[in-house]
């Protein structure tokens, strides 16, 4: 038994698993000639600056969607097709509140809190007991969960519009020649403001790095006494939270509520992920905003990709990375089968 | 010796309880039997993939997309033969199964469920695209010799006829060298590979024909939707309904798969009957509930119920 | 006086493998125990069933408390510390993460306790923020036991310390355990197959085959049985 080597070759992969495998640089280097490149567009030409805002703006969206399955990925190994749905279902959720007669911003965080609460009821009663047996059952569940939710907001809302009000008001900016709606710094804004105030739970409190290492290393994790199960529910409470804003900032760029809300989102969420590495946090969120900008600037200035071809065109990104480099711009995990 | 006379047995009874069926049953209710018909194809199709070989597929639904519109366009620019409309749906989804089956060999799990979701949602947004030759969002029908000819009944007896027909094909496939491979890739690839089997031909032979399946059953989809076929009908939500018939199916039982099929034909219909929850809404919430329900109670779906029965019987 | 931990006819399983047929021992509180045994013998599974991380029946007791019930969280909170085979490093987070979860059942500040590990890991100290994985094997080791050293633990479980370690660092390794023994009155309960360093560091020791105790003694006692020499020392 080469016990000596193995527990060599343990560190040596350790190490070079955390340098990255060198990739880091070059992914960076990118992604700043991206910066570059939309800045310099931006200042050239009026509709390429306000393309590019409102891509960062739709592109936060998709990426608090996307950092939720990234979360509940992490957590659980569960690709959660239902999260769009869910999103959905929260954002009705403060629609009704409204409705109730809560201000915008009493409903907003009072649908966040809901949303937490929904998301680790459903872990524990549907994904867990199922996960014992397989992550391809659990990945049913979430199919039949989609399923579920679209039935029941259907049937306690229907399916007609509804209206939100948007809580940004119409007012539009003009920096110089372009215009720039309020509504999408604000939706941008929220988005941030909610990614960074989870960062912050996962890297500063001792919960949050509980549930790091309940991902992480499950097994080590229970040595130290983490509830590693109390971890990976919490993981599926917060993801229900990132895509509850999801939702709520998904809408004022809709302008009416109604159920397929996120369905095209959950494609472009899927394809952020991917793109930025299906166990990596900060790849969701870079991921969706250049899948948001990359999508509208595609739409304009490629003749042949029309707004039909967006979903089909996330759909080649997703091929794309998963064949070029599935781990994705800042991924470590490999996704092919022994 | 006993088992196969039981198997031949129990099938002669299901052929003729559906040949009689019609002559009981309301036009409505054949149509909705053919429906269960139509799926059984695509569920059996699905059940090959992840049954046998153990790849997962969560947009069959894009399939039976390929396989409507082909019989809808031929139809409506030649007013081809209907079935030779199904063989060529067949034939250019085995492909276009093969196509995706080979960038799929090299994604697991998670990643594959991605992309065939991604997939689903995408080729219905196709003739969306190209609407002068695909109907864009009106839609392609059929020509009107076919519409005449696709009554209720004439889908009935050719879908359960294809249902059959594939049935057989499956049978004959599993059985052989080829089931042989599946069962032993899906077991486990590593002593599959250390057996001599080529994995990526069997894993995309595997694709090729459960596409094809869900092919013919997407043909079938149109004929019986009034020869109509456009991109809503297309939707996720088929895609979903054909991984919950295999799930509920259980992997690797032909008989599981009709009851997957009738479970996903009926329960919406037989739940629009149901009182509170009667409307088309409630219908999606017994079914997501029910597929729920089953992952679980029943994970394996009816095929590990029967092999727990088998179990309990001392067999 | 009661021993601090007493296994009393204990059997475990992975699955439908049972992998301990009833193995009973106790450790004195302050004292250092050595488990020896081949490969396969389930010395680590005797330390998984103490902390509770394998499915286990038997009887055993933690300071006269059963632990019979409780799970691996419990068991960290009650004092009971595990280093596992693989030393159990969070590779991907830093060297004062790691620390910080080993005192992760401690609620509120555990300064005083980063204080103390400081004082026998000096160097850890100025590592804080590198990546735990980027460490040598040695100095993950060493941070392991820091980490179950973090939350004042009243039993040590150690498995396998010296693998893929050099003698060197083998030995400061082990003058370190013997330093928190003696000092700190932490009872060690340690598997090893380097059967001489284990009997060397400890003061009694037991001997595993195939899941059972064969034998079982004083350090003294198990260096000079025949038995042990030839299979464990080598002469």
């Amino acid at each position: 038994m080469a016990t000596a080597e193995t527990s060599r070759l343990e560190s040596l992969r350790n190490r070079s698993a955390a340098l990255g495998a060198g990739s880091t640089p070059i992914v960076m280097l990118l992604l700043v000639a991206v910066a570059v490149a939309l800045l310099v567009g931006s200042l050239r030409s009026a509709t390429f600056a306000q393309l590019t805002v409102q891509g960062l703006a739709v592109g936060s969206v998709y990426g608090s969607l996307a950092l939720a399955l990234v979360l509940v990925y992490r957590a659980t190994h569960v690709v959660n097709f239902a999260q769009g749905e869910l999103a959905m279902a929260t954002t009705y959720i403060a629609y009704q509140l409204i409705q109730w007669g809560l201000s915008y911003w009493e409903a907003f965080f009072a649908t966040l809190a809901i949303a937490f609460l929904l998301g680790t009821v459903l872990e524990v009663t549907l994904i867990r007991p199922v996960l014992h047996r397989s992550v391809i059952a659990a990945v049913i569940v979430t199919v039949g969960l989609f399923v579920l939710i679209d039935g029941v907001v259907d049937w306690i809302w229907g399916g007609d519009f509804k209206f939100m009000p948007s809580p940004f008001g119409t007012r539009i900016y003009h920096v110089g020649s372009v215009s720039i709606a309020r509504l999408y710094i604000g939706m941008f804004v929220v988005v941030i403001i909610s990614v960074l105030l989870v960062w912050a739970l996962f890297r500063f409190t001792k919960l949050g790095l509980g549930m790091r290492a309940a991902a992480l290393r499950p097994a080590e994790a229970a040595f130290v006494g983490v509830r590693v199960e109390w971890m990976l529910a919490l993981g599926w409470g917060l993801a229900a939270l990132l895509g509850a804003v999801a939702g709520l900032m998904a809408e004022p760029s809709q302008f009416t509520l109604e159920p397929t809300l996120m369905q095209p989102i959950l494609v472009y969420a899927f394809a952020a992920a991917v793109l930025g590495g299906l166990d990596s946090p900060a790849g969701a969120v870079v991921g969706g905003l250049l899948i948001g900008v990359a999508l509208n600037l595609m739409v304009q200035y490629v003749p042949a990709i029309t707004s039909e071809l967006q979903a089909p065109t996330a759909f080649a990104v997703i091929l794309a990375v998963l064949l070029i480099k599935p781990s994705g711009l800042f991924g470590h995990r490999e996704v092919r089968r022994v | 010796m006993r088992s196969r006379i039981l198997v031949l047995f129990s099938l002669a009874v299901v052929a003729a309880v559906l040949c009689l069926l019609p002559f009981i049953l309301s036009d409505y209710n054949v149509s909705l039997v053919a429906q269960v018909g139509i799926f059984f194809m695509a569920v059996l199709g699905l059940d090959i993939l992840t049954g046998y070989s153990g790849q997962i597929s969560i947009g069959h639904g894009a399939f039976m997309c390929i396989g409507g519109y082909t019989t809808a366009v031929l139809s409506r620019d030649h007013n081809t033969n209907l079935f030779v409309t199904m063989l060529i749906a067949f034939a250019i989804c085995f492909v276009v199964g093969l196509l995706v089956g080979l960038p799929a060999l090299r994604l697991s799990g998670a990643y594959l469920a991605l992309v065939t979701f991604a997939l689903a949602v995408s080729v219905p947004q196709l003739p969306l695209k190209w609407s002068s030759f695909l109907g864009g969002r009106d839609g392609v029908q059929t020509s009107e010799a076919a519409q005449q000819t696709a009554t209720n009944l004439w889908v009935y007896g050719v879908a359960w006829a294809a249902s059959a027909i594939l049935f057989v094909l499956a049978w004959l496939i599993l059985r052989g060298r080829v089931g042989r491979a599946f069962r032993a890739v899906r077991d486990s690839e590593i002593a599959a590979v250390a057996s001599g089997v080529e994995l990526p031909v069997y894993k995309t032979l595997a694709f090729g024909i459960s596409a094809a399946f869900a092919g013919v059953a997407g043909s079938l989809f149109v004929l019986a939707n009034n020869g109509f076929a456009a991109p809503d009908e297309f939707g996720i939500f088929l895609s979903l309904q054909i991984l919950i018939g295999a799930a509920v199916a259980g992997l690797g039982s032909l008989w599981g798969v009709l009851v997957g099929a009738a479970f996903v034909g009926l329960l919406p219909s037989v739940s629009s009957s149901v009182p509170v929850i009667g409307s088309a809404h409630g219908q999606d919430v017994v079914f997501g509930a029910a597929v729920i329900l089953v992952m679980l109670v029943l994970p394996e779906g009816f095929a590990g119920l029967v092999a727990r029965l088998r179990k309990l019987a001392g067999a | 006086m009661t021993a601090l931990l007493e296994l009393e006819d204990v059997e475990a399983r992975y699955g439908p493998v049972h992998a301990l047929h009833g193995v009973s021992l106790a450790v004195e509180e302050g004292s250092v125990v050595a488990v020896l045994g081949p490969n396969g013998a389930g010395k680590t599974t005797t330390l998984r069933a103490v902390s509770g991380t394998v499915r286990r029946s038997g009887r055993i007791r933690f300071a006269g408390r059963p632990l019979d019930r409780l799970g691996a969280a419990a068991a960290a909170r009650l004092g009971i510390a595990h280093v596992p085979e693989g030393r159990g490093t969070f590779s991907e987070l830093t060297v004062w993460e790691n620390l910080r979860l080993g005192a992760y059942t401690r609620r509120g500040s555990i300064q005083p306790e980063l204080e103390r590990v400081f004082a026998y890991f000096p160097w850890l100290a100025e590592r804080k923020r590198q990546q735990a994985g980027t460490l040598s094997g040695g100095e993950q080791q060493m941070l392991a036991l820091a980490r179950a050293f973090v939350h004042r633990p009243r039993l040590l479980l150690l498995d396998e310390p010296s693998l893929g370690l050099a003698p060197v660092l083998v030995a400061e390794l082990f003058r370190i355990v013997r330093e928190l023994n003696e000092r700190e009155g932490l009872t060690v309960l340690v598997v090893e197959q380097n059967a001489h360093l284990a009997l060397q560091a400890a003061e009694a020791g037991y001997v595993l085959e195939a899941g059972r105790v064969v034998l079982s003694g004083t350090s003294a006692e198990l260096t000079a049985d025949d038995a042990v020499r030839r299979s464990y020392l080598g002469y």
